[in-house]
């Protein structure tokens, strides 16, 4: 059941280097351990620092199939896992003849036929390579951590109709939350934890240039360190590395190639989005 | 398990370190790490570094303290490092030979300005083995950073260090700015690989279990508000806004999961079209929530200024869970401060603002609870009423003065709630010249400490 994607650690940082994932030691590490151990990587993190686009990323070194579960406040069992498709059932029923036996009938609607699978079981049921990507888990409510605990652990889904359908092959799952509340300690523990967090300086300047390909190897340094400067006050919202990313594909499509006060000043708008921290990094970093 | 009992001892006994520290690692996280431990390359330490991390580390507010333990745990090297090393790059001629000072310092400036890790790591543990040992009494030997730091001062380095990074641009500017944060974080990652190196040294004289204890510093938000180191300040500031977001969710979750309001005849209508007209879902409005007026009058005072500032920061970042917050402040006298704080504005500025130009100073600079609470009073009889939930914030350390008792307790009656938030340990009230007796039978007062405790009285402060 466990078919380990990943030869060793060094596997993984080259084969998600070719999906366009800059991936550093113990990003790989935490990625090979997770394959490895079959138990499902919890990524946590503030937002743009690139926890969805690593467990895409693993997805496209793989060649697995992506299936992606967005939570949202209000995310319960009918839209995670399975749903039986009342409408179809009802029209199955009004259809038959008044000959047919309520037996045949009772059996006949709770078939696969009118299973309507969710992401949660699409992923558990899939005999390919499928990476399962339960995406802003802390956004969904406390109950769905219970349905979760279920799933992730034993790998199955029980369905009171069908009987237990268990995977035939074990999906490589990531959860991606951006903290906004604790998540469960139960949760946590059947978990292993990646936080992923701004990138030191030269991993975020190859990530720049592996994105930007047009940008000079001299502005993304530039780049890169006024980010790092930024970051360091006290911001309501620090820049992301997406920031980073979008800046640099501002200046090349502004035609600019150094970084100076003006330019700053003038495109500052792409990283920092509260107006305060416009005012504070100005004053701060004298762009006048 | 592959794992040798040696290596598993040692896992065990870091793990253990790792609860002490107050980390939870259970049981079947150290059978995940164990597991692990088998699955990498263990002569790799980074990836014995990041499997840990991994299984057990599930907090990043813990990453400190494990970083620290792992260190002392699995050292990358042991014993006096030129024997592993080999001399770094000038300091061959030397073979081994201490440098003197000046040497060092020039070696270390090329360090910085490169900002190579692996080399400066290499560095930090030579420059220890030449500096860091004295001796504390006949026979005994011991390490200090502090030795290390103090003789190579690497923040004197800075001026040259700039003017070599800037490379003859403008001073003054962005470019001086940005250059001077990057030596700066360089510096302070040199301080750290010091700090640690001294650390392995005392472990391999003492034993780890020892060194252990004494060298995970508590997190932000366990550390006292009135023993706040800057730092600490700083990072408790960084911390508010997801402090805030954090509580406002479970908040709202709280609100949305209480009792439902009135039934919602219109939802329940047309939800019911799907099941042929039969209303099996009964849909039902929310309730509105409660949202409590707050005002907040803090002493802003030298000695509790610090936590005074986290407050309001906090009680800022929260305010869409207020239909309105005001905020005074007092020393000696009390002054209306809530016009410094915009709506979206920076609010470590508006503290700023408000020491500089508010009026809290009446006559000597001195906390006087009575006086301020007088003319609190008396200057803004509206500002309690029976919608407030009215919050006090100080040390009720009075300089031996008149109390106000009385007018605290027109104003306790007049509001919705009142609380008294105090920064002292429960032990020390009522003693020296504080007066919390005074006030502690007619306000509900409560110890906060540090950030936590102030998490738990926020949460209890905003109802359902």
């Amino acid at each position: 059941m466990l078919q380990p994607q990943f030869a060793s650690v060094a596997d993984v940082q080259e084969r998600l280097g070719a999906a366009g994932y800059l991936a550093d030691h113990a990003i790989s590490t935490t990625v090979f351990l997770a394959d490895r151990l079959g138990k499902p990587l919890l990524i946590e993190g503030p937002a743009g620092v690139g926890k969805t686009e690593l467990a895409k990323s693993v997805a496209a070194a793989t060649s697995s199939e992506l299936i992606r579960l967005q939570c949202y406040e209000g995310l319960d069992e009918a839209r995670a896992l399975y749903e039986w498709n009342y409408k179809k059932q009802l029209l199955r029923i009004q259809a038959s003849k008044d000959d047919d036996a309520w037996d045949d009938i009772h059996d006949d609607v709770f078939a696969e036929e009118f299973l309507m699978s969710r992401p949660l079981l699409t992923a558990i049921r899939n005999p390919n390579p499928t990476v399962l990507l339960i995406d802003e888990t802390d956004k969904a409510d406390v109950e769905v951590e219970g349905l979760l605990l279920e799933v992730l652990s034993d790998f199955q889904v029980t369905i009171p109709e069908l009987g237990t359908i268990v995977a035939t092959r074990r999906p490589l799952v990531f959860l991606t939350s951006n903290a906004t509340r604790e998540l469960s300690e139960a949760l946590k523990r059947r978990c292993l934890y990646l936080h992923l967090d701004y990138p030191d300086a030269a991993r975020e300047k190859a990530i720049v240039l592996s994105r930007v390909p047009e940008v000079a190897e001299q502005l993304a340094e530039a780049l890169v360190r006024t980010v790092r400067a930024l970051r360091a006050l006290e911001l309501k919202k620090s820049p992301s590395i997406a920031e980073t990313i979008d800046w640099a594909r501002t200046l090349v499509a502004l035609g600019l190639d150094t970084l100076d006060e003006e330019t700053v000043k003038s495109t500052l708008g792409v990283v920092l989005k509260h107006a305060s921290d416009h005012e504070r990094a100005a004053t701060q970093l004298k762009l006048n | 398990m592959r794992a040798a009992t040696g290596l598993l001892d040692r896992e065990i006994a870091f793990l253990d370190a790792l609860r002490t520290a107050g980390l939870t690692v259970s049981l079947a996280e150290v059978l995940d790490s164990t597991r692990a431990m088998g699955a990498i390359d263990l002569l790799d330490r980074e990836a014995l570094r990041a499997a840990f991390a991994a299984c057990v580390l599930k907090r990043p507010a813990h990453r400190t303290t494990f970083d620290t333990l792992f260190d002392l745990w699995f050292p990358a090297v042991t014993g006096d490092p030129s024997q592993v090393d080999g001399p770094t790059g000038e300091a061959a001629e030397g073979q081994g030979e201490p440098l003197d000072t000046e040497a060092y310092r020039d070696l270390l400036r090329d360090l910085l300005m490169d900002g190579d890790e692996e080399s400066m790591r290499r560095f930090a543990r030579q420059v220890v083995q030449g500096l860091g040992r004295a001796d504390t009494a006949p026979g005994r030997q011991s390490w200090f950073s502090y030795r290390v730091l103090r003789q190579l001062s690497p923040e004197t380095l800075m001026a040259s260090l700039l003017e070599a990074m800037l490379k003859g641009q403008d001073r003054g500017g962005l470019a001086e700015k940005v250059a001077r944060q990057t030596i700066t974080e360089r510096i302070k990652a040199f301080q750290e690989m010091v700090e640690a190196e001294v650390r392995r040294r005392l472990a391999e004289d003492r034993g780890v279990e020892q060194i252990s204890k004494t060298a995970v510093q508590p997190l932000a938000e366990q550390v006292d508000f009135l023993r706040a180191s800057r730092n600490d300040m700083a990072e408790l500031r960084r911390q508010v806004f997801p402090l805030a977001r954090r509580l406002a969710t479970r908040l709202t979750a709280r609100r949305r999961l209480g009792k439902t309001g009135k039934l919602d005849f219109r939802r329940t209508v047309r939800a019911s079209l799907a099941t042929g007209g039969v209303p099996l879902v009964t849909h039902h409005k929310p309730h509105k929530p409660h949202k409590p007026e707050l005002v907040v009058l803090c002493d802003v005072s030298g000695s509790v200024a610090g936590f005074a500032h986290f407050t309001l920061m906090l009680a800022y970042a929260l305010s869409e869970q207020f239909t309105k917050v005001r905020a005074f402040a007092f020393i000696d006298t009390c002054d209306e401060v809530t016009r410094f704080f915009t709506p979206g504005g920076d609010v470590a500025d508006a503290l700023a603002r408000m020491s500089s130009e508010a009026k809290l100073v009446w006559f000597d600079g001195h906390s006087d609870y009575g006086h301020s609470i007088e003319k609190f009073d008396e200057d803004y009889p509206d500002a309690v009423g029976p919608r407030t939930s009215l919050l006090i914030l100080g040390d009720a350390r009075n300089n031996y003065r008149a109390t106000g008792a009385q007018t605290l307790k027109k104003l306790v009656a007049r509001s919705r709630h009142a609380y008294w938030l105090n920064p002292e340990p429960q032990a020390y009230w009522g003693s020296g010249d504080s007066v919390t007796g005074a006030y502690e039978d007619l306000i509900e007062m409560v110890e906060v400490r540090n950030a936590v405790q102030l998490e738990e009285f926020v949460q209890r402060l905003l109802p359902q």
